[in-house]
């Protein structure tokens, strides 16, 4: 099977600028993808370039096994994407717009899939409203129905629930998440860490145009993140046996670094022969943020001679 | 299926649904130069002979107002998307340059000859026109349109904000279209200037055009239409090649 996208050692230069310093990447059809990265990585880059708003100064990319410069009509026929910036038209209408989109893309009698986008996206009650009356909660998902409307095989959202409330972001991801499900392959850009742990099974973080980091989501976790006993204590110090790897924290509280969560016991029976006096206990389970500032940090590590 | 049939109609509805600013007003604008110039100079010059002052100057302000809005819708709505950013929308769907190109071009031209419609329509019931060879007529109508159509296409392209058109707009189209003949035989001008009236291509679409009506011209109405036609040409050739290369458009 062709994957859904495929980079070759992309490059893109502005200026002074390299946006995209050889870039490869391979996601596999189905797949919910996350690229993440602080601001300025090359992640928006990428995805103008996958979609054709921008030409790659070196390097193939392919969208189902089409190459996006030489077979660039079936290449963008494949390939849905939402940009990041709000932008809409304020000459036309929820629907004109909608039917405008899908119009360009060849597709003239497709109004019973323009109404279930505009009702999968609550979209309906303002389907003959003027784009420039909407907010911009509402403004976003005409986005992701306009990205949607030629049904493409491969989604790309570019931060879609950057500033947006958190009643849409739920709607927005069942629904991502239900075109998934029926085969879809999910490209997903977010700073919200937490959205791509949950709902992306592959992840790239990138950082100065290059990639830094591309594992499932659950290795990353695995090798860069561990779960924490969190421990209040009153009136104590932790002690000594504990101290190895652990840290304190405001408010008497500590991290333990657990290899295993059978730890658990052992630690607690450790601070009960000591006689401290446990006022509250958690345990965290390991986070992606702290797998990206991990990457992130071992980067600059690395970029400083 | 192209997308080319929907791009063109959404480009014609864009401007059509502000109708009043861009076609009623144009047509209004070219009614006062009329009345002005003809109550002004109207007793005192004949360009043609048997032709008034009067016939002769609505033919060039109607062709002076067709190349304006031609120019106009082209390039206000290029800079609207760029500026506004909602140009990603035609730039992410399979629509090659060529179709884009078209659909630009030909909803430039189709303002262009609304507009000219329009003066025409309003001024048919104060000057009766002759129309000796209506044939002549449409062919300029329709190449002068073509030829500032791309130049507004070209325009848009290159613009990034909105005073860089109107520079375009007043430092280029303005003078083009002033000295091109609208308001005078190009033989009543001393002879160095109708040396630079014939390097000026908007002169040929505009003498032509009045062939169309008296049948009587500055320059044979043939040899007019093709340099109109080669400037059209080498203008739609450069606008396809700046979209192809994604010139300004595509980073």
């Amino acid at each position: 099977m062709v994957p859904a996208v495929e980079v070759r050692g992309v490059a893109k230069r502005f200026g002074p600028v390299q946006a995209l310093a050889g870039v490869s990447l391979e996601i596999p059809q189905g797949e919910f993808f996350a690229l993440l990265g602080p601001n300025g990585a090359g992640k928006t880059t990428l995805i103008s370039a996958l979609g054709g708003l921008t030409i790659a100064d070196a390097g193939r990319l392919a969208v189902m096994g089409h190459d996006v410069a030489r077979d660039f009509r079936a290449a963008r026929r494949a390939v849905g994407i939402v940009p990041q910036e709000i932008v809409f038209d304020p000459f036309f209408s929820v629907r004109e717009t909608l039917r405008f989109q899908s119009g360009y893309f060849g597709l003239r009698r497709n109004d019973a899939w323009i109404d279930e986008l505009l009702e999968r996206l609550a979209l309906a009650p303002k389907a003959d409203a003027n784009m420039r009356s909407l907010s911009g909660g509402m403004k976003r998902r005409v986005m992701v129905a306009q990205a949607l409307v030629h049904r493409p095989a491969v989604i790309v959202l570019d931060e879609p629930t950057a500033g947006v409330d958190v009643e849409l972001r739920q709607t927005l991801w069942a629904f991502i998440r239900s075109l998934n499900e029926s085969g879809h392959t999910i490209l997903l850009t977010t700073h919200y860490l937490e959205e791509a742990q949950l709902l992306c099974s592959r992840i790239a973080m990138m950082k100065e145009g290059r990639i830094v980091a591309l594992d499932s989501t659950r290795n990353l976790l695995a090798s860069f993140s561990e779960r924490v006993l969190r421990v209040q204590l009153v009136g104590c110090g932790l002690p000594p046996a504990l101290a190895a790897g652990a840290a304190a924290e405001a408010g008497g509280w500590w991290r333990i670094p657990l290899a295993d969560v059978a730890r658990v016991e052992r630690v607690l029976a450790q601070l009960r022969e000591a006689g401290a006096t446990v006022a509250s206990i958690e345990v965290a389970e390991p986070e992606l943020e702290e797998v990206f500032v991990k990457i992130m940090r071992r980067e600059e590590a690395r970029a400083i001679p | 299926m192209s997308g080319f049939p929907t791009l063109l109609y959404k480009e014609v509805l864009r401007f059509w649904k502000v109708g009043v600013q861009t076609v009623a007003a144009p047509v209004l604008t070219t009614l006062l130069y009329l009345l002005v110039f003809a109550h002004a100079l109207g007793s005192r010059v004949e360009a043609f002979p048997g032709v008034t002052y009067v016939e002769f100057l609505i033919p060039g302000l109607a062709m002076m107002a067709m190349l304006q809005n031609a120019f106009a819708n082209g390039s206000s709505s290029l800079i609207q998307s760029k500026v506004t950013g909602n140009i990603v929308f035609i730039l992410l769907p399979p629509l090659g340059a060529g179709e884009i190109l078209a659909a630009y071009l030909l909803a430039a031209m189709v303002r262009g000859l609304v507009v000219g419609i329009g003066v025409f329509a309003a001024t048919l019931w104060l000057v009766p026109m002759p129309v000796r060879q209506p044939l002549w007529a449409i062919a300029f109508a329709v190449v002068g349109c073509g030829m500032l159509g791309t130049l507004g296409i070209i325009a848009g392209i290159w613009a990034e904000k909105f005073d860089q058109i109107a520079a375009f707009q007043n430092f280029v189209v303005m003078p083009l279209t002033f000295l091109a003949g609208v308001f005078y035989s190009m033989h009543s001008l001393p002879p160095f200037w109708q040396a630079v009236s014939r390097l000026n291509p908007f002169f040929y679409a505009i003498d032509g055009f009045r062939y169309g009506f008296f049948g009587q011209s500055d320059v044979d109405p043939a040899m007019s239409l093709a340099i109109a036609t080669a400037a059209f040409a080498a203008l739609s050739w450069i606008t396809l090649l700046l979209l192809r290369g994604g010139f300004k458009l595509r980073r």
